[in-house]
């Protein structure tokens, strides 16, 4: 009965708020993909954080710091929509560090040249915008609404992203290099952000039944590299795919074959910066436990002289 | 050529700090104090780029960027406690605290200059620096009164930074010629309203203020510690390693 009148509500497109009714595994699935993306964001500060102590302006190194710390607020926003679903921020930042959680695969390659933070920009969070547009009309409110104010924040940073890419790829020939070079090492790794094909994705059965999830990762994936594609040509840069050619009869472009065997070893920890950035993660944070506990004994204390 | 001399340790000051605390972004005790750590720094990013497109004017063919990434260590005037490595959470507060202190006096006098673009710029930085001060007091006083642990640390961060707060009130001639010409600050006459501030907060932190000792000199003859020669040479090896390269 109840689950019934769920999935009218989902049906008719209303959202579902923290104290509605819901099934324990639509919770369990939104925890699990919330947290997941509120990992990602934290991670995900690291690859970048890699370059703001060599970005080459100081135009350059404001861009960059403010798009990091857009990323730390973002982490925060969604560990926030994750508590509504009761569950607290300490026990899915354990869940990562123990690994229980996962975080996109992406942040476990390296940056290795200022055209990084460009290919990061661009692709990363380009893949990421798309994927997220889609998400703003997800079933579970505060996710909903979450979604719709990062969007906008990331919007900025596939610009900025892209901006540096064509600067690099006009550049000396040197930075031209750099600039490929990023495409590169990039290109496979962004277009499999979408995740496995949905011929092999086990879960989205329930998720887009419940609209959590509301595009099929090989839609999002195609439309994703659609968009991109010209942005490639523009400033002369070039796609790494021989398999790579407009279809006219579908309106899309054909790609080539996806490495999954690297994606799964990568989602199950064997990639090049896997066991790094976890480690980086759980380093701050055992360096921060005095400080909290600080600021914990702290507040207490000044609780009690009010009281007395 | 003096008043070059003078922007420049302004903007040194204010970069330099920025660059360290740019360091500590993914690295923050919580989430939300990396953030607050960002946004000074980008405020001092900021203030930093403000100043040197000033420089550069006055200059008037170098540009902040060139001043920024094409400087040697002996020609940077940034004080001495600026460059001074982060350290652990403590060290760092307890070093944004003394400049924060110190930056709130110099830039309400600096906000009195007769000369237009440094009085804004300071009028500008004034309202960020604020909220610094109010931010890395409120560390001091939680890190102070928190646990036995953090009392410690944070004490011995004061005691190991205290050396560095001398040159705050140093006036060397450049100083001097500036502020009588009513443009730059006196900054021994700021001493005795910073203390009262270190003072004050050190009482409700129920930290010690430690001794007077040996007080480190020579930023303003661009004489540096140790630590600059690292900063520098990892924040400036891109336009140094691509001298042809626009970015
Ligand atoms: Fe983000
Ligand atoms: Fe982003």
């Amino acid at each position: 009965m109840k689950e019934q009148q769920f999935q009218e509500k989902i049906d008719l497109e209303k959202k579902i708020e923290p104290k509605d009714w819901m099934p324990v595994d639509y919770r369990k699935h939104l925890i699990r993909q919330i947290s997941q993306h509120a990992h990602s964001e934290i991670i995900g500060m690291q690859p970048e954080g890699n370059w703001i102590s060599r970005a080459p302006s100081l135009r350059a190194k404001m861009i960059l710091l403010a798009k990091v710390q857009d990323e730390a607020g973002h982490g925060l926003y969604l560990y926030s929509a994750c508590e509504t679903l009761g569950i607290s921020r300490e026990e899915l930042v354990e869940q990562l560090q123990d690994g229980k959680a996962k975080y996109s695969s992406i942040f476990n390659y390296p940056t290795l040249s200022w055209a990084d933070m460009g290919a990061v920009g661009w692709l990363v969070d380009g893949a990421a915008i798309v994927n997220q547009v889609s998400l703003q009309r997800t079933s579970y409110g505060p996710y909903s609404r979450g979604m719709v104010k990062i969007c906008k924040e990331e919007s900025f940073h596939q610009r900025q992203g892209y901006e540096i890419m064509a600067d690099m790829a006009n550049g000396t020939p040197q930075q031209k290099e750099m600039a490929q070079d990023a495409l590169n090492r990039f290109w496979w790794p962004s277009i499999m952000m979408f995740g496995p094909q949905d011929s092999d994705s086990p879960r989205t059965g329930n998720a887009m039944k419940w609209k959590i999830k509301r595009q099929f990762n090989d839609e999002l994936r195609q439309k994703f590299i659609d968009q991109t594609v010209g942005q490639a040509e523009v400033i002369g840069l070039t796609i790494p795919d021989p398999d790579l050619k407009w279809n006219e009869e579908k309106g899309h472009y054909d790609f080539g074959e996806m490495d999954w065997d690297e994606f799964w070893s990568v989602v199950n920890g064997n990639g090049p910066c896997n066991i790094q950035r976890l480690e980086h993660h759980k380093k701050a944070h055992s360096d921060g436990k005095w400080v909290r506990e600080a600021a914990k004994d702290y507040s207490k204390k000044q609780k009690s002289t009010e009281t007395n | 050529m003096n008043l070059l001399n003078y922007t420049l340790r302004i903007a040194d000051s204010s970069l330099i700090s920025a660059q360290r605390l740019s360091e500590w972004c993914s690295k923050g005790p919580t989430l939300e104090e990396d953030i607050a750590l960002s946004n000074i720094s980008l405020d001092l990013f900021g203030q930093a780029n403000g100043f040197l497109e000033y420089a550069s004017e006055i200059d008037g063919s170098k540009s902040a960027d060139d001043f920024a990434f094409k400087r040697n260590e002996r020609e940077f005037y940034n004080l001495k406690i600026t460059e001074q490595e982060n350290g652990h959470f403590g060290d760092t507060i307890a070093r944004l605290f003394f400049c924060s202190a110190f930056n709130f006096l110099f830039y309400t006098e600096l906000s009195k200059s007769k000369d237009e673009t440094l009085s804004a710029l300071a009028a500008k930085s004034l309202k960020e620096v604020k909220y610094h001060l109010k931010h890395s007091k409120s560390w001091m006083i939680r890190l102070g009164d928190g646990t036995e642990e953090s009392k410690l640390k944070i004490q011995e961060s004061l005691n190991s930074i205290w050396q560095f707060t001398g040159e705050f009130f140093e006036m060397d001639k450049i100083d001097i010629e500036i502020s009588d010409s009513g443009i730059g600050v006196n900054n021994t006459s700021l001493k005795e309203e910073w203390n009262k501030i270190v003072n004050d907060t050190l009482d409700q932190a129920k930290l010690t203020r430690p001794e007077d000792m040996y007080m480190q000199t020579g930023s303003k003859k661009g004489l540096h510690t140790e630590c600059l020669g690292h900063l520098l040479s990892e924040m400036q090896y891109l336009p140094r390693a691509y001298p042809d390269a626009k970015w």
